[in-house]
């Protein structure tokens, strides 16, 4: 892949650190400004553009990426901060060349519509099944300590709002997240959550 | 055969969109790429008095600053038609002045190394001000209103007809009203971006928009540059909804400023500020309302007072009467559309731009009116039902609607409405039912198409216009292969860069119903000519049979009647020695009323005009137009459309629950109920009207944008602050079609989906929410604390 550096009148000018980004398995070695959001890393550096920029804000979502399995909002971070942590992008979804169960149910519940919010809805809801696997209760669990949750659709709906998708495609998202996480359980333990 | 036509299938571009790979157009990989980042102004009008650019430019890493002192001048680009290109704001040409005439005006672009140096630059920028009194508010005593000539497209937007002063006065019924509706942001997820890059005197641009013809046009033309040396991309757009249609800034600051500093440059507005300044928005409107009835709930007389904005760089119209013209049978009918010019951006087209706010208002008064004349409100539409257009008297190409409003009451339960507001709960919910009508015109125009069918047996299409999450990578391979009978995995629809002949922008919802027919006559004129090659050649099986005796499935041409004599598309080519069998195909047809009686197209105008579309298409070399004494295009544009009108119509209900206590609103339940000719693609179809109907959740409930009363800068400046749907917003959906073929408007039978689904939505939401408390919010948003009080 062609990765962007730095100038070298900036590295002259001692502004760029190295770092060693581990993303979809794969080791980018950058040599960046700290100020680089992990996106604009992502996007502008390592060439990695699946990640979209909506707000640059944490308002939409539309850059929502996996840090050892959970989601984040990638603009709101700075590229430096994830040096050994395992990065996961819409571009390492797909296993083999074989979309995930979410990706192929997306396509099927037309969960997308321009596809600029999806790479994030994936990522998120990708770490969402997991958060609510692990326990995780929401604002809309009807009881937080409980032992168990239902999958229903209002704690998808719930988990799924930082997520915005302009063009409307909610309906086909909640689906095809519902249907993904059908072919494994409905209803999960209470195992690793606490306080 | 089991046509493909209608089939759900699944969009061709989503293995793209799901794994990343969908290119949007701040994302080429362009070597040496520069990045630019836009200033605004930070006063509402008045002069630049100086721009210290001193500061940033010293700054390594800092390639440029440009600004209207060093900017390169731009021609003036007149045209108003977004399909062959429109400027937003054509009297604001960007850096050609030191002129300011809103806040957050573009005044200058940093050219940096990378994005991190541009903002940094950015922030080192000094600009000094001579501020004048602006006038951003109507109220302001400086802020004068008047009457525009037309709307968009030579749109009439002052009707009158019979005398509605006269049937006002006869009327036994009446209801007088005002509405408001806010600014509206279009906050497309994708922001506005363009990259441009020169070589030579050739400029190759990567940009976001809903006109890549148009905009192609407009840049050359601004530039002053000839259209053949500019070539425009855009596979894949992130949402437009109208931002994207006029032609904004960033598309031609971008090629200014790669030529600034001779390297590729990309330009991303940002969505904090610029997304909300820069890039459009629709008006705010004040509508106010007149409806008289006789006795029996007829009306006898409409009147609808518009009043919306505009800038001082351009005039847009938000002309919220325009529905109201032909939506129910009336006599006596005033439009009238005010509009005031103002310190602020210039707005422009969004989503059903003038039907979206217009049925809102005029949906609610007739949901008024049913109530004072004790008439259910599905029962009144029905006794005002337009059976002819009633602007011009002229018949509905096909109109569905009474099964429409049958269906949609049938599907939420009408028959549990309580008509006395606020009585029925749910739990802890009131609840409320409402109904509205939809409408939106069902435009057509013009697209010409190049169609290869190769050797191996696969179809390629090829037609410059957009897939903006319509869904026409899909849509049009579903023509491509009922048409060719090809299966669909064998056929593809390319679009998005101006190496292909010219197709239609898409705005007013006509991307499908345009391009759609031109395929298709291009796919019959592939087929017929294979067919030719087949039966005059004495080692085919179907040698010597009539062409209409011959039938094609699954890319295999056999006699209709005896399937196991044929052969397929490739053995035909490859004992011909041909690689691909080729046509360029125009189809021309208007069905917007102000043009229709300007071009009526005869077969001989469609050759010609196809001509041009070969020119437009020819740096590719591209095959000859192929359009004149065609018969499939002869079939299609023959037909007598002068005393036909063409419009979709709609049935909108709705349920909501309100939380008593809080008066928290939920939409619980949206049916929709769509006559929009014959389907395609149901999936992609569903999805288009949900898509509408989200975006009226957002307008009745949430959405709004605010200006600051002092200064006129926007306050509600980001997505934090503009509020928008999310997941929990969602109500259930059910959307149906009544499916019909419409066989006006052209051989494929489909008008547009893209734009009806807002129309009526807010305004059924309105109703419900009015059924559920008694209480009539006229000022959109309805948040809780107008039920509160």
């Amino acid at each position: 892949m062609n990765i962007k550096q730095n100038p070298s009148g900036l590295q002259a000018n001692g502004f760029t650190l190295p770092l060693s980004l581990s993303i979809n398995g794969k080791q980018y070695d950058l040599n960046i400004e700290p100020r680089v959001s992990l996106l604009d890393a992502l996007r502008e550096y390592i060439g990695l553009t699946g990640t979209k920029k909506g707000c640059n804000q944490g308002a939409c979502g539309a850059c929502t990426v996996l840090v050892d399995g959970e989601r984040i909002n990638s603009c709101m971070t700075l590229a430096v901060q994830y040096q050994g942590k395992e990065i996961t992008t819409v571009e390492g979804l797909a296993e083999d060349g074989n979309l995930s169960a979410l990706q192929q149910a997306f396509i099927e519940h037309d969960g997308f519509q321009c596809g600029y919010c999806t790479p994030g809805q994936l990522c998120s809801a990708t770490a969402m099944i997991e958060e609510f696997k692990n326990g995780m209760p929401s604002a809309v669990s009807p009881d937080v300590a409980s032992e168990e949750f239902e999958f229903s659709e209002k704690e998808i709906k719930e988990r799924m709002s930082g997520n915005l998708c302009r063009c409307g495609a909610y309906v086909g998202i909640v689906e095809a997240i519902q249907e993904a996480f059908s072919n494994k359980e409905t209803t999960v333990a209470h195992e690793t959550f606490y306080l | 055969m089991d046509s493909i036509i209608g089939k759900p299938i699944d969009r061709k571009d989503g293995p793209l969109k799901v794994t990343g790979k969908a290119m949007y157009a701040a994302e080429w990989n362009i070597p040496n790429l520069a990045y630019g980042i836009t200033i605004q102004s930070t006063i509402t009008k008045g002069h630049i008095n100086n721009i210290d650019t001193s500061a940033a430019e010293k700054l390594k890493g800092v390639l440029g600053v440009m600004t209207y002192k060093n900017a390169m001048q731009l021609h003036t680009l007149s045209g108003s038609d977004p399909s062959s290109g429109k400027f937003a704001e054509k009297d604001l040409l960007p850096f050609q002045s030191e002129r300011i005439f809103y806040n957050g005006q573009h005044i200058a672009v940093v050219i940096a190394e990378t994005f991190e140096v541009a903002e940094h630059a950015a922030s080192l920028i000094k600009v000094t001000y001579n501020e004048e009194k602006p006038v951003f508010d109507i109220n302001q005593p400086e802020a004068k209103i008047y009457q525009p000539q037309q709307g968009l497209g030579g749109t009439q937007v002052q009707v009158k007809r019979g005398d509605a002063e006269q049937g006002m006065s006869n009327a036994s019924t009446k209801i007088e009203q005002t509405y408001n509706t806010p600014v509206y942001h279009h906050n497309p997820m994708e922001p506005h971006a363009t990259s441009a890059v020169w070589n030579g005197d050739t400029l190759t641009v990567y940009d976001a928009t809903q006109s890549v013809f148009g905009n192609k046009n407009a840049i050359s033309t601004m530039l002053g540059i000839a259209p053949d040396k500019v070539r425009l991309i855009s596979p894949f757009i992130g949402g437009g909804f109208g931002s994207k249609g006029f032609m904004w800034a960033n598309s031609i600051l971008a090629p200014m400023a790669a030529k600034f500093i001779n390297r590729p440059v990309k330009i991303v507005l940002e969505r904090t500020g610029q997304m909300f300044t820069c890039a459009g928005r629709r008006s705010f409107t004040i509508q106010k309302i007149n409806l008289g009835t006789d006795n029996g709930g007829k009306l006898t007389s409409v009147k609808h007072e518009t009043t919306s904005e505009t800038s001082f760089v351009d005039e847009f119209v938000e002309p919220a009467g325009v529905a109201t013209k032909m939506i129910y049978a009336t006599p006596n009918l005033d439009i009238t559309q005010n509009i005031v010019r103002l310190n602020k951006g210039t707005p422009c087209p969004t989503r059903a731009p003038g039907e979206a706010v217009g049925t809102y208002a005029f949906e609610v008064a007739m949901d008024e009116l049913a109530e004072k004349l004790n008439i259910d409100p599905v029962q009144l539409r029905l006794i005002n039902y337009a059976e002819k257009n009633p602007d011009d008297g002229h018949r509905f190409s096909s109109k569905n609607l009474k099964e429409c409003y049958e269906k949609g009451a049938q599907s939420i339960g009408w028959s549990n409405r309580n008509i006395k507001p606020g009585s029925t709960k749910e739990g802890n919910f009131l609840v409320g039912y409402g109904m509205a009508t939809a409408t939106y015109p069902a435009n057509r125009s013009k697209a010409t198409v190049r169609l290869k069918l190769y050797q191996e047996g696969n179809a390629v299409a090829a037609c410059c216009t957009q897939d903006i999450g319509t869904g026409t990578y899909t849509v049009m391979a579903q023509v491509m292969s009922d048409a060719l009978g090809l299966p669909i995995d064998k056929v593809e629809f390319k679009l998005g860069d101006t190496i292909y002949p010219q197709g239609p922008n898409s705005g007013g919802s006509q991307t499908m119903a345009t391009t759609g027919p031109a395929v298709r006559a291009a796919a019959l004129t592939v087929k017929s000519k294979v067919i030719k090659l087949a039966v005059a050649d004495k080692k085919s099986p179907l040698y010597n049979q009539t062409e209409d005796a011959i039938s094609v499935d699954e890319g295999k041409l056999f006699v209709t009647s005896d399937n196991l004599k044929g052969e397929t598309y490739s053995q035909i080519l490859t004992r011909a020695k041909m690689p691909l069998v080729e046509t360029e195909i125009t189809t021309n047809v208007s069905t917007r009323e102000t043009q229709k009686s300007e071009s009526n197209p005869t077969t001989k105008q469609g050759g010609e005009q196809g001509g041009q579309g070969q020119q437009s298409g020819g740096q590719q070399g591209g095959s000859k137009d192929e359009s004149k004494d065609n018969p499939f295009v002869k079939q299609d544009q023959d037909l007598d459309r002068s005393n036909v009108a063409f419009h979709s119509f709609g049935a909108q209900f709705v349920k909501v629950l309100v939380d008593p206590l809080t008066c928290m609103i939920k939409v619980d339940k949206v049916v929709s109920i769509m006559d929009v000719g014959q389907i395609l693609n149901e999936k992609t179809a569903k999805s288009q009207i949900m898509g509408g109907a989200i975006f009226g959740i957002g307008m009745a409930l949430m959405e709004g944008s605010v200006y600051d009363e002092n200064t006129g800068r926007i306050v509600t400046r980001d997505l934090a602050d503009y509020l928008v749907p999310v997941h929990a917003d969602m109500p259930t959906f059910d959307v149906q079609f009544t499916n019909v073929k419409d066989e006006f408007i052209s051989p494929v039978g489909a008008r547009g989906a893209g734009e009806i689904g807002i129309t009526g939505i807010t305004a059924a939401i309105a109703n419900a929410i009015y059924n559920a408390t008694g209480k009539r919010v006229r000022d959109l948003p309805i948040t809780p604390d107008k039920l509160i009080v």
